[in-house]
Parts: structure tokens; sequence; C-alpha cells
């Protein structure tokens, strides 16, 4: 590690003025970040901890009847708190182990987007909404690709907002050493159409598999799956598996997670 | 009933107090006053030439102590290594020099180019990173079959090739086998990999070097096994401190599992930059560090014949492996796949004519040495699954077929120069076959198909070997060292005894069971006995633990120590008895004269020796303390039968292990909770192995399960409830105890019953493939199933 300094900020707005410092970072529950100092891969001058904005703290439900959840609400809280979306629950209980599960949070996540990471699935296959200190950005134009976001220098994800589906499930194959997905499908049924959101796969990160989505939007029910594939050569390929198995595996996923959903 | 105290009780192991408790006393908590702190700059290309190291931006950094290169080094010894084997051609093998810190060239990702002392670690990285290093790549040299072909680049530009040594066991042998391959009935071929893998201690490796200007005192505390053996071969080979300057302290070691034996350039550095600094240097290895610098295992490449009669009878084995060396000789490297490997492929049958080829390897990769089993699960692996294979072939009952060319009498002299004393494989596969519930088999295999799963059944037995000896022999075979083990017993005024052994306990529990033995012998409480092991400055010299050795080797020194101290007890308790010495006998804690109500306690008798005032002073020394130095006349031989079942799914290719059952031997045991857990972690290491653990370098050299996200340790959820049983036992015949050994068991055992499954689980599917390579990964399944 290098030497940085540390902010505290217990409000939103005092905590974009310390992102305004030079060579600032914002740090959440610090599981991905502080691995990366430790590599000395990463060398902010000042990191703006949001450990101690209550106003980015909890799980709650708005007028909409949308579950929202502070951007620095633990995968921990999520999991014992977002009782009225089991699926996200579920999500954010299987992340990684105890220890990750009770400093991780919900906005390092999806800022950070790594292209196995759960979240994004989520968040994407919910249709959820990314609220930042300065305005909301819809999940479909959100995750830019690997490691990439909408976010802009010094932004904030203050809060993700999640509409409530019909049912949902979230299915993930693990990838044997980390523990993240090789490939994990969120499928979310609306009144309106079904959502589909693979992550661990391609090589853009967390995407939606429309073909998918329109065939179970007539037929929710996994045989409507039956003969639809996706292609291996843009998706992921390493000591875990090749694209071919990863195109593979999210057909098995999208099954079983909407058999699972209905 | 089972007994509540001494040999044959299961004991607490009273170590884990401590350890679980937070009080363990591990290297890293030793801190010297003043100690500053090195960082080993490494390198990041596995082949190059180092054309400079540039340290003057460095130098002046802040906090920055000094800074050492290979050149500091040219006049250092090379690091040494212990065994040279003599190759087929009666050619000794070539041992390329191995320098503390690179010089001239690099030659694995991770080898030390550069340290920096300094005030603090973080001012010590601050200073690695402004050195400037000129280096020139190299093409790297990975793959064993091209490292040996003619035009590859070579490792050591100053050998001849990248062959470390082509060697053949038995050579006189060779030509009779070859004939019995033309005459065979069958013959079953097999090619396989046995992977590479990182030990991972839960404890990396740390040292610290400390020195006494006064006194021109050397410390070394380190993490290993065998303390007096790294004592000796840097103080004699590298550094050039003779024994008597040099201390070397082990004390807690959070796991070793071989890794931990060797000798490595971090313990010779601290050790002499302590002395260059005139302050203590610490080393302590953050996790990277550790899967690019501690030793790695297995890694052979192997092809594996059987010849068979029409009758099924084996009537030959040959075998051609390549075994990966890495870049450097590491202490036991080249014994493990020659005297540790060739010497067990007769395995459980009376195969009667066997020939081993190994060659070993120059890579640019990491050194490989022994790991948990060493040489044995790589035999054991590839045996197990070739008489799977045969069986499949001609339709026969793999159990049945094993069963048939068992070896049924004992002493047996196989034809790799190993004599069985005892073993019993009958007894322990009819065990095992009743835990296994091989006749529920069916019914749990269709409830697995009604949920979409295949299920799979598979077995293996297993030999092995422990205790390597004796040093006569291994003396003739190429050890460079002594295969004893040493033991002082030293009994204090009131009783309590401190036995001082040189083995090394490293989660073993030697604490417990060594002083169940002792308190046994003597007919006292186990509380009354204390274990010193792990410093060269209390205990005699010992060559430690590995090979399943201590309680078949160390445990026999201490018995034989701890007899003398009888005898001399008895001598001084008939004295006090004023009877003769033969009437008097030891029995729970009291001398007594045998036929009478005359006795005198085990502490009146233990006084006298050090108030010698009643004493027979002209016939005996006062005091209460011997030494005894054990030279086993043959190795042990544990054996076993292991039978696993999984479930796969056909969809992912995911494997779990829904049973594991294990009937193993090893003898009479003196602590059965210990022995179980051995076999646990065994059993855990040895299905990561075959499940998960992979280490991989790519074709440019480097390595790409670096860490915990892409190498894959076994986890609780990865593993099932095990089925262990160590209830057949046919004692050792040559050691007092009666005892094998245990703590590799595990691992050698169930690599091959977890693939063996994992093949019929897919047979069952309708996919035979006839192999699949470890690690068995769903990726590997699934391309296997679609092929
Ligand atoms: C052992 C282990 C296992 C794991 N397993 C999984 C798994 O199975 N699945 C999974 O999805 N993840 C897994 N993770 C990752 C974990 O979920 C992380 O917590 C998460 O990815 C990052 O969240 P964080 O709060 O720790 O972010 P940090 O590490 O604090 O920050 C990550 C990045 O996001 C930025 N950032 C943080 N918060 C915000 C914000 N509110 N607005 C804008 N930028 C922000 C930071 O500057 C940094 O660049 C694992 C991690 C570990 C260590």
């Amino acid at each position: 590690m290098y030497n940085f300094d540390v902010e505290m900020p217990t409000s939103i707005a005092d905590a974009v003025k310390a992102l305004g410092r030079e060579e600032a970072q914002p740090m959440s529950g610090g599981q991905t970040l502080i691995p990366t100092l430790k590599a000395r891969l990463a060398a902010p001058s000042v990191l703006v901890s949001l450990h101690s904005i209550p106003e980015m703290k909890g799980v709650c439900k708005n007028d909409a009847g949308d579950i929202c959840i502070g951007g620095a609400t633990t995968h921990a809280t999520v999991a014992a708190e977002a009782v009225d979306y089991p699926a996200l629950a579920s999500l954010a209980a299987r992340i990684g182990d105890p220890a990750v599960r009770n400093r991780g949070t919900i906005g390092g996540s999806v800022a950070n987007n790594d292209p196995s990471a759960c979240y994004p699935a989520g968040v994407l296959g919910s249709g959820a909404t990314i609220v930042t200190n300065n305005r909301e950005i819809a999940a479909d134009d959100y995750f830019l690709g690997m490691f990439e976001t909408a976010l802009e220098e010094g932004e904030i994800v203050t809060e993700v907002k999640f509409p409530i589906p019909e049912v949902a499930h979230y299915e993930k194959h693990l990838q044997p050493a980390s523990r993240f997905p090789l490939v994990a499908v969120f499928v979310a049924k609306f009144a309106d159409g079904v959502r589909v959101a693979i992550t661990g796969a391609s090589e853009n990160g967390v995407f939606r598999w429309t073909e998918a989505e329109n065939a179970l939007s007539g037929n929710f029910s996994a045989s409507a799956l039956d003969g639809l594939s996706l292609s291996g050569d843009k998706m992921i390929s390493d000591l875990h598996g090749s694209g071919k198995y990863r195109a593979h595996l999210c057909g098995v996923m999208a099954k079983r997670a909407v058999a699972a959903a209905s | 009933m089972p007994k509540d105290h001494g040999i044959g009780a299961s004991s607490k192991r009273r170590e884990d107090v401590r350890f679980l408790t937070g009080e363990g006393n591990y290297t890293d908590d030793i801190n010297v006053n003043g100690q500053a702190y090195v960082y080993f700059l490494r390198s990041d290309i596995a082949h190059g030439t180092l054309n400079s190291v540039d340290t003057s931006a460095a130098d002046g950094m802040e906090g920055v102590v000094k800074i050492f290169t290979g050149a500091d080094f040219e006049a250092v010894g090379s690091v040494p290594c212990g065994w040279q084997v003599t190759d087929k051609h009666g050619e000794v093998m070539q041992e390329p020099r191995h320098p503390v810190l690179a010089h001239g060239k690099v030659r694995h990702v991770g080898e030390p180019i550069a340290a920096v002392v300094a005030e603090t670690l973080e001012q010590a990285r601050d200073a690695a990173e402004a050195i400037v290093l000129d280096i020139t790549h190299l093409p790297a040299v990975v793959d064993m079959k091209e490292a040996v072909k003619e035009g590859a680049p070579k490792v050591h530009d100053d050998l001849t090739s990248n062959l470390c040594y082509d060697w053949g066991f038995v050579e006189e042998n060779k030509a009779a086998v070859d004939a019995a391959f033309e005459e065979a009935h069958h013959v079953t071929t097999l090619e396989l990999v046995n992977n590479r893998l990182v030990a991972n201690p839960m404890e990396p490796r740390v040292a610290v070097g400390d020195f006494a200007r006064g006194t021109g005192d050397h410390t070394l505390y380190t993490t290993s096994q065998n303390p007096h053996v790294i004592r000796l071969l840097m103080g004699a080979f590298v550094l050039g401190i003779p024994e008597h300057k040099l201390r070397v302290v082990a004390p807690d070691v959070g796991g070793g599992f071989g890794t931990k034996i060797f000798h490595y350039q971090e313990e010779a550095f601290v050790t002499y930059a302590a002395k260059v600094c005139n302050r203590a240097v610490k080393w302590t290895s953050s996790r990277s560090e550790a899967f690019m610098s501690d030793a790695h295992g297995r890694d052979h490449v192997t092809k594996i014949q059987l010849a068979l009669d029409k009758d099924n009878n084996f009537t030959a084995l040959r075998t051609d492996t390549y075994a990966n060396m890495g870049a450097y000789l590491s202490t036991f490297a080249p014994s493990v796949p020659t005297w540790l490997h060739g010497t067990l492929m007769a395995g459980n049958y009376k195969t009667p004519l066997i020939y081993v080829n190994v060659k070993a390897v120059f890579t640019n990769t990491v050194p490989v040495d022994a790991y948990r089993g060493a040489g044995r699960p790589e035999a054991t692996y590839q045996l197990e699954r070739l008489v799977d294979k045969a069986a499949h072939e001609l339709k026969v009952d793999p159990i049945k077929l094993r069963r048939q060319n068992f070896i049924m009498e004992f002493p047996y002299a196989t034809p790799v120069a190993v004599e069985y004393d005892t073993g019993d494989y009958v007894a322990t596969m009819d065990k095992l076959e009743e835990m296994a519930d091989i006749a529920g088999f069916k019914k749990r295999r269709e409830d697995s198909e009604a949920k979409g799963k295949l299920r799979g059944f598979g077995v293996n037995c297993y030999i092995e070997a422990c205790g390597i000896a004796p040093s006569n022999l291994v003396g003739q075979l190429g050890a460079r060292a002594g295969l004893f083990e040493s033991c002082t017993v030293r009994v204090n005024a009131t009783g309590g005894l401190v036995v001082m052994t040189g083995s090394h306990s490293h989660g073993q529990g030697h604490e417990t069971s060594f002083a169940q033995v002792v308190a046994d012998m003597i007919g006292i409480p186990e509380d009354m006995v204390e274990i010193v092991h792990g410093d060269t400055a209390n205990t005699p010299m010992g060559m430690g633990t590995y090979g399943s050795r201590s309680l078949a080797v160390g445990g026999s020194a201490m018995v034989k120590a701890t007899e003398k101290i009888i005898a001399k007890a008895t001598k001084i308790a008939s004295h006090l008895l004023e009877a003769s010495e033969g009437d008097v006998e030891l029995k729970d804690g009291a001398f007594t004269v045998a036929g009478t109500d005359k006795s005198v306690a085990w502490g009146d008798v233990t006084l006298a020796a050090y108030v010698p005032h009643n004493y027979p002073l002209e016939e005996i020394e006062p005091g209460l303390e011997e030494t005894a130095f054990y030279d086993p006349s043959n190795f042990t031989y544990p054996s076993g039968a292991y039978a696993c079942e999984v479930e796969l799914d056909p969809e992912t290719g995911q494997v779990t292990v829904e049973r594991f059952s294990a009937a193993d031997d090893f003898g009479n045991i003196v602590n059965p909770m210990i022995v179980t857990g051995q076999v646990h972690g065994g059993l855990a290491q040895g299905i990561g192995q075959a499940l998960l653990e992979n280490c991989a370098y790519d074709s440019d050299g480097q390595l790409l399960s670096a860490s915990y996200m892409d190498y894959a340790m076994p986890r609780a959820s990865d593993l099932p409830f095990y089925d262990v049983d160590h209830s057949c036992q046919t004692p050792c015949t040559h050691n007092p105890l009666g005892v094998k050994g245990c703590g590799e068991a595990g691992a050698i055992g169930s690599p091959p019953a977890v693939v063996n499954a994992v093949l019929d689980a897919m047979r069952s599917g309708g996919k035979d493939v006839g192999h699949i390579d470890m690690p068995v990964s769903p990726h590997r399944v699934w391309e296997a199933m679609n092929s």
C-alpha cells in the first residue's frame, strides 16, 4: 500500500466535496479496493469513506413500491432486510463469505462492475435505477462494459431502486476458486414482460439475453428456452472455462432460474 | 472399552488450546529488538538475461538500510540439493548452481533478484520500485517434453541440456519386462498428468535472522519442519557457519505439507544480512509470494502400461514419466520421482516384472519438491487408474481384478527393491466393501438419476512407504543425509519428564501423542510429560518431520531413550528396595519387588537420582537423562482401500463427492482421534487435487493460478462427511511400537478413487472416455461429455 489520507464524511454533500480533492477515490466496503491497494495497483492520495453516511444506508420501500437500497448498504443487510424481494435478498446472501458480506456494499459492487459480479445481474435483470448524487440512471444505460459504467469522475452511487417483479430467481454456477459466478443468470418476470441478465460470461460484462426474454415473455417456462443458444465467441475464456462452455452454461442457468422462479 | 489415557487413548490435543485461543507462538510472532524488514524484488518474467540491477536511485531512499543484489552473493555458497540421483547410464544427475539472489539470469517468475532491507516493509517496497532492472527476455521452457528436445532454450547455460537425469529402475529388468509385454494376452495403456499443486499452508513462510556481535552467534527463526537439517544445509553449504555458532528455531508452525522441509534462499538471506547490517532482519512471505516461491508439488506426465495374461493376472508393468524439477533443484526434489515413486510401483499387487523410467526436467517454473505423499501419490494414482482401466477393458469387476492380484504373503520382496514387512490387503478391502455399502449403490444411483444426475462409484487400493530408511541404504541411493531420529529424555527430580525430540510438530499433535507413549511406558499421567521440539539449542540432532516418519522413527528413538531411563531408574529402585534388579518391575508409576508388596514410587526414585544420599554412586552416575538415536531397518508400509461416490451434473459438468470411505491399516495406533484427523486432512488434499487444485502456467512461464482467485482450494462444502476406519491393523515388525505412518495416506489414496468414480458416472451416462485428467473441473467434465 502507498500512503493516503482518509476522509470520513457524514453526508453525501460532504463526500462529494471531499471527492473534489486531487486523486481522491471513494471507498465503500473496501472488499475490492483494499486488495487493489495492497497489491499497489492503485494509488489514490485521498480515500473518501462512504461508511459513515447514514443517508446512504438501509433498505426501504418508496411510494411507487420500489425497494430502495442505500449505496453503502452491505450485502448482509440486503440479505436480511430485502424481504419484499426474495430473489435479490438471496443474491446478496450468496456473495462471497460472511466477512465480505458484512463489509461489501451494493454501491461498491455496481460502481466496480466486475464482469463476474452478482449485483450487476440483479440490477440489470430487475430494470433497476441507479441513483447518484446528481442524477438517476436506468440500468440499461448504466453498465457500459467490463469495469465500465456511466458514472462520471467523482460521482457516487447513493441508492439503487428496484421495481419488484412478480417472480424472479438468481441462478449461479460458481467459479471453483474465487466462488464468484462463472456464469450466473438473473431472471425476473414483470406484468409487462421478462428480463434476463447474465453475468460472468461476456467480455463486455453483464448483458441482457433479449432472445430469451422474448421467448419467456410469451411462455414463462424453462421449455420456452429450448433451442435458444448464445455464441461463445465474445465470451470470457480462461483457466476455468472456455467461451463455448460459458455460452452453454448461460442456457442451463437461464432454464434453471426460470424453473426455480415459476 | 476404549482406553482413556496412554497408548490407544484418544487424548485431546493439548497443543490445540494455544492454537485455538490465539496463544500460539509462530515465527511471525517473533520480533527482535531493532529488527529491519526485507522485501524481495522478484522476477516477473520466466526467463531472461539479467544485464544489470541498478540500485542507485533506491539506495538513498528513506529508511533504506542496505540493498543486496546477486553480486553480493557471488562468494556465498549455492543453495544445496540434498539428494544425488544416478541415472540409467551410471552418470550422476546434472546439478545447477542455485544462487541466493539471481545473478546473470532469471529462471522463473518469483525468483528473487534484489533484496531491500529497510526500517519498515513499506519503505523496503518503495525502494524496490526504484530499482531499475535491465533484462533481456529469453524464450521460456515450460512444457517438459518440449524442454528435452534438441535445440530447446536451456534453463541453465552451463548444463548440457534441460534433462536433469534419465533414471531407469530396475535397469537390469528392462529386457525381461519388455519381453513379458510381447507375450501378454492383454495390454492396457494409459497416459495421464499428475497436476502441479501449491501446498498453501495456512501460515506462509517467515524467516528472522539475528546476529549477536558480542558472541558471534547467529540465530535463525524459521517456519521449518526440520530445524537441524536447515542448520546443517545452510551453515555448512551456503554460509559457512559452524553449527555451534548457529541456532535454528522453528517454533509453532502452521502447516508444512512438505513445502517447509526445504532450505530456501530467504532463510540464508536473513541470516547473512543480519550480520552485514548488524541488526535482525525479518521476512514474512505474502500469500502472493508463497504462490511463486514455495516449492510446488507433483507435476508428472506419465505413460503407463500393464500386461495381463489370459486369466487376468498382472504379468508386467512399465512406466515412462517426465517429472518437473522447475528451474532449480529444491532440497529433496531429485528423490521424489525416483526413490519415493519408482519403489512404490508394485502397489498392492504381485506383478512380477516392473520397469520404471523417469526423466527429470528443468523448466522455467518454480522448483518442485515433496508435497504430502511425495512420489507415492504419483505412483498410486497412475497404478490405480491403470488397474481400473484394465478392469473396464476386460469387463471384469475392478474390485475382483484387484483382489485376484493382491500380494497375500508377507514379508514380500517387490521387483522394485523394497520389502513389505506386513499388510493384509484382503482385510482392508473387506472392510471397505462393508463401509461403502456397495449393495445400496444401485438405489442411490437411481435416486440421483431421478434428479437428472449421474452417479459413479470408484475404488482404489494404496500402499505407501513411510519413515524412509535405513541410512546406509539411502546413502547408497544418493541421499546426502542420514535418516535416523533422535531423542533425549530428561527426568526432573520430582518425576516430571522433558522429552526433547528431533521430530517436529507442525499440526500433527506430537505434543499429545508422544507424551501418551512415554506416560504409558512409565505408568504416570500424561501431563507429567512435556514434549520439546523445534529448537537446535535444546534438542539433539534430528532429521525432522516429513514422509510420515515421526512416530515410526522419532517415536522409536523416544521409546529407546525411555527404555534406558527405565533401566537406570530400575537400578536405583532396586538399590532403594534392597532387592536384586531382576526382581524389580515398573508398573503404574511404581517399582515393586515381584511377589511382594514392597514398592517405591516413581517420584522417590527420580528424587534419589538428583539427591543421591542413599545411592549406589560407585556403580551408577547420579541424574536421570538419556539420549537415543534410532535408525530403522526398513520403511513401514501402511496400506488401505478407499471408495468414493460422486454425483455428476451432466448439464454443467459439476461433480460433488457424496460419500467417501477409507479403510486404512496403520499398524498399532497411539491416538485414534489424531489418526482420524490426519486421514481427514489428507483426504481433503487428495480430493482437492482430484477436483479443484491446479497450478497452471502459460507458455511464457507466467503463473496463471497465482492467487486464490484462480487456485481452487478445497473448502468444507466441497467435501462429504468421511467414513474412516483403521481397525485393520498389521503391526510393523521392525519398530518397537509396531506403528506405521498415517500423515499422508489420505492424500495418497484418494485421487484415483475420485477419478475412477467420475469416469464410472460418465459411463453410466453413456460416455466412456477412458481417462480424464485432474483436476476434474466442471469445464473438463463437460468437454469430455460432449467430445
Ligand atoms: C473473498 C471475496 C469474495 C467475493 N465474492 C463475490 C461474489 O461471489 N460475488 C460478487 O458479486 N462479489 C464478490 N466479491 C466482491 C464484493 O462483493 C465487493 O464487496 C464488491 O465488489 C465491492 O463492494 P465494496 O463496497 O467492497 O467496494 P469497494 O471495494 O469499497 O470499492 C470498489 C470500487 O467502487 C468504487 N466505489 C465504491 N463505492 C462507490 C459508490 N457508492 N459510488 C461510486 N463508486 C464507488 C471504489 O472507488 C472502487 O473503485 C468478493 C470479494 C471478496 C474479497
